[in-house]
């Protein structure tokens, strides 16, 4: 469990505060713009700004942990690939940070990327592969590592409609249901209704506690019936 | 506490490079400082050295500019097949040898050139080219393409749209529009090009000499090699430094480095143009390309001909290229990767320091422990790195902050560490600019005249100063010879090295 303990984030002048808990599965993070979703995914993952409070993950305080050493892996909304590095190498950045891949991990590298629908594409570059191939691969990487805690920080949002339904069906079937914590920021509330098992709403610098996304979408606070309209 | 040790060891490549360049720098000049005899004041014949570097750097400067003016903006308003090598033709000075581009511009302008030989037809008395004139004319040579570059990216930052409200309200474009760009854009350009002619050695040592057109570093080169008068030196390299450091930081705040023409190759619709523009465009060509092309019909013919000698000194050429450019790009990178106040002050000192500067105090601090003849090639090797930091670090440092602020969030969250994010992330996404900073340094280095002629004798001498013993004897043939060579290896390695950084990293 991901328990933030009284939480401030300081960026500026803006301030986002949370005391909430995310159980495994597909949590939705949604809000207004500048609420601070991506605050609270950056104070999860490690980076940047100012904390004071706990992040706890397992009984396991973070605080103070560089991102490298967090039990998190995330995509960004891009450079989610390194260019000048074939799609095989970028997923195997996840086994093995020095590129050093033994024939084993090779292969459970070509297994994943069979997976994700992209066999025999490791020996490419990002650069000649499509929008929604780019993110399957993103994703590849992610199903490889075995950090339990997944953040998306509107990583499908240049995707269509189409692709932003695949991509989270892969994320849903083979991490959340996996037993993972996956938090995902998202602008469309839609996304939320049809894939997250819970909607973590942000609003005025206040994280709330995560809702059942039945409950939430059924029964929505004042502020976030504003939000939804 | 571990962890301050890591971070120590990790900037210690940064902090060494920047200990170089001090030493190199205000070691030198400390060393010059304390040696200068300021009692005995300078002479007549030192005052008039510096009149002359300052008034042949305005000169060059102001001609340059004015010159500059109607060729930019030909450039600016013209498409024609060609432009693009044109603009890449005004990029080349910068890494072609000063003493070929000399030679050339002997064989065009000189006794028995081109010029005088049209002269001789007409009737009129031959012009010579050394003294003023000729100093002058080498580094407008130099200095023209540089300035047609700084005033042709003031031409291209006028929005197109001003162009077409001018030509639609009637206005005059050039009081409306192009007189205000000017206004900003060639004070910089002066700037910057008196600067570089004001340590200009190896024109004035080629070109000037004699009490009308000696300059100061062409009066340190004769305290030390022909009177052997230290004092004297220390203190012209002293008034030297003074005169660099004066306007140097200004300078090097505005000077671009946008390798060889990106974002000049566009020209900006207008509904005036003048036919003068062809004329300009022409003439610009001819100047630039006629001494070039004469040096190699004089000398492809004479390469075979090229003794051992030549040989030798080529290699050694190569050497101390290869040595200082291993030493400028490992230096300029460990200084990218830190960041910090270093960058701006490695980046700066060697602009405001002069080549012969630094060997005088070099020579100073070597000369009672060993013969300076026997360090003549390593103290090439480092004087030439430290000349080179400057560019190399305005390639690469906003490069690897670029890299940094892209990809940084991602190679923490894999916990790369920091040799693998050096080794699979940085140094590949650098390939470009080091690739372009190391044909830079190799060029520059190649090509150099300066404080190797303080220090070597013909056994350690490099290919420029063998050139300029040939010229010295008046073995014209020979030097031609030789300055092929030269051109070949300098545009070559250029060639080489950048070449390496073209190919799309990211392609396939």
């Amino acid at each position: 469990m991901l328990t933030l303990d009284d939480v401030t984030v300081s960026k500026g002048t803006f301030q986002l505060r949370a005391n909430l808990q995310v159980p495994p599965g597909l949590t939705a993070v949604i809000g207004p713009s500048g609420g601070g979703k991506s605050t609270l995914l950056a104070a999860i993952a490690g980076f940047g700004p100012t904390v004071t409070g706990r992040v706890i993950w397992d009984g396991d305080d973070l605080s103070g942990k560089e991102p490298g050493q967090r039990p998190v892996t995330m995509l960004f909304q891009d450079h989610n690939l390194f260019p000048h590095l074939t799609i095989a190498q970028n997923v195997g950045l996840a086994l093995a940070p020095r590129l050093k891949l033994s024939v084993k991990q090779s292969a459970q590298v070509d297994a994943v990327l069979t997976d994700v629908g992209l066999p025999g594409l490791g020996g490419r570059k990002p650069a000649a592969l499509s929008g929604g191939q780019i993110g399957r691969a993103a994703l590849a990487r992610c199903l490889l590592s075995d950090r339990p805690v997944v953040l998306l920080d509107e990583a499908f949002a240049a995707l269509g409609p189409a692709l932003r339904a695949e991509m989270l069906t892969l994320v849903r079937d083979r991490m959340a249901q996996q037993g993972r914590t996956v938090i995902m920021v998202t602008h469309d509330p839609n996304d939320a209704r049809s894939f997250a098992d819970q909607v973590l709403f942000v609003a005025e610098g206040v994280a709330h506690p995560p809702l059942k996304a039945a409950a939430f979408f059924y029964d929505p606070s004042p502020a976030a019936q504003s939000y939804l309209g | 506490m571990a962890r301050s040790a890591v971070a120590i060891i990790r900037s210690l490549p940064a902090w060494l490079t920047a200990a170089l360049v001090l030493a190199l720098t205000l070691g030198t000049l400390l060393a010059v400082a304390l040696r200068a005899e300021v009692g005995r004041g300078l002479s007549a014949g030192d005052w008039s050295a510096i009149r002359f570097t300052v008034l042949q750097a305005a000169a060059s400067a102001i001609a340059s500019v004015i010159l500059a003016i109607p060729v930019a903006r030909a450039l600016a308003r013209r498409q024609f097949r060609g432009r693009g090598a044109l603009v890449m033709l005004l990029g080349a000075p910068f890494i072609l040898p000063v003493i070929v581009a000399v030679l050339g511009l002997l064989a065009v302008f000189g006794r028995g050139g081109l010029l005088n030989a049209g002269l001789l037809a007409l009737g009129v008395a031959p012009i010579s080219i050394y003294g003023a004139g000729g100093v002058v004319l080498a580094h407008v040579f130099f200095n023209l393409p540089l300035a047609v570059r700084l005033i042709l990216q003031g031409w291209l930052s006028i929005p197109a749209e001003r162009f077409r409200l001018a030509a639609q309200l009637n206005a005059p474009i050039w009081r409306v529009l192009e007189l205000p760009m000017l206004a900003r854009h060639a004070p910089g350009a002066l700037l910057v090009i008196f600067l570089i002619c004001l340590t200009s050695f190896a024109v004035a040592l080629t070109l000037g000499g004699g009490p009308r057109a000696t300059t100061v570093e062409l009066a340190i080169w004769q305290a030390i090699r022909f009177d052997f008068d230290l004092g004297r030196a220390a203190l012209l390299a002293c008034v030297q430094f003074a005169l660099c450091a004066m306007a140097a930081l200004v300078a090097w705040r505005i000077t671009p480095l946008n390798g060889f023409g990106s974002g000049l190759d566009r020209t900006v619709a207008r509904w005036d143009q003048s036919r003068w523009d062809w004329v300009w465009l022409l003439l610009v060509t001819l100047f630039l390309v006629l001494p070039l092309a004469m040096i190699l019909w004089r000398g492809v013919p004479s390469l075979p001909d090229l003794g051992p000698d030549i040989y030798r000194a080529a290699g050694r050429s190569v050497l101390v290229a290869l040595a200082a450019t291993t030493l400028t790009l490992a230096g300029a990178l460990a200084l990218s990767l830190r960041g910090g106040v270093l960058v701006a002050l490695v980046g700066s000192l060697p602009l405001a320091a002069s080549a012969l500067v630094m060997g005088t105090g070099l020579f100073l601090l070597v000369f009672p422990f060993v013969n300076p003849v026997t360090v003549a090639l390593p103290v090439t090797v480092g004087v030439n790195a430290v000349m080179a930091m400057p560019f190399a670090l305005r390639l690469l440092s906003p490069a690897v902050a670029d890299i940094r602020s892209d990809y940084g969030p991602l190679a923490a969250n894999l916990a790369l560490g920091s040799w693998a994010t050096l080794r699979l992330v940085i140094l590949p996404r650098l390939r470009k600019p080091l690739s372009f900073a190391a044909g830079l340094t190799m060029a520059l280095s190649i090509g150099d005249l300066g404080v190797v002629a303080l220090f070597a004798t013909p056994a350690q001498e490099t290919l420029p100063l063998a050139m300029y013993r040939l010229m010295g004897a008046y073995r014209m043939d020979a030097a031609a010879g030789a300055a092929v060579l030269l051109l070949f290896m300098a545009l070559g390695a250029f060639w080489i090295c950048d070449s390496r950084g073209q190919g799309d990293a990211d392609a396939g």
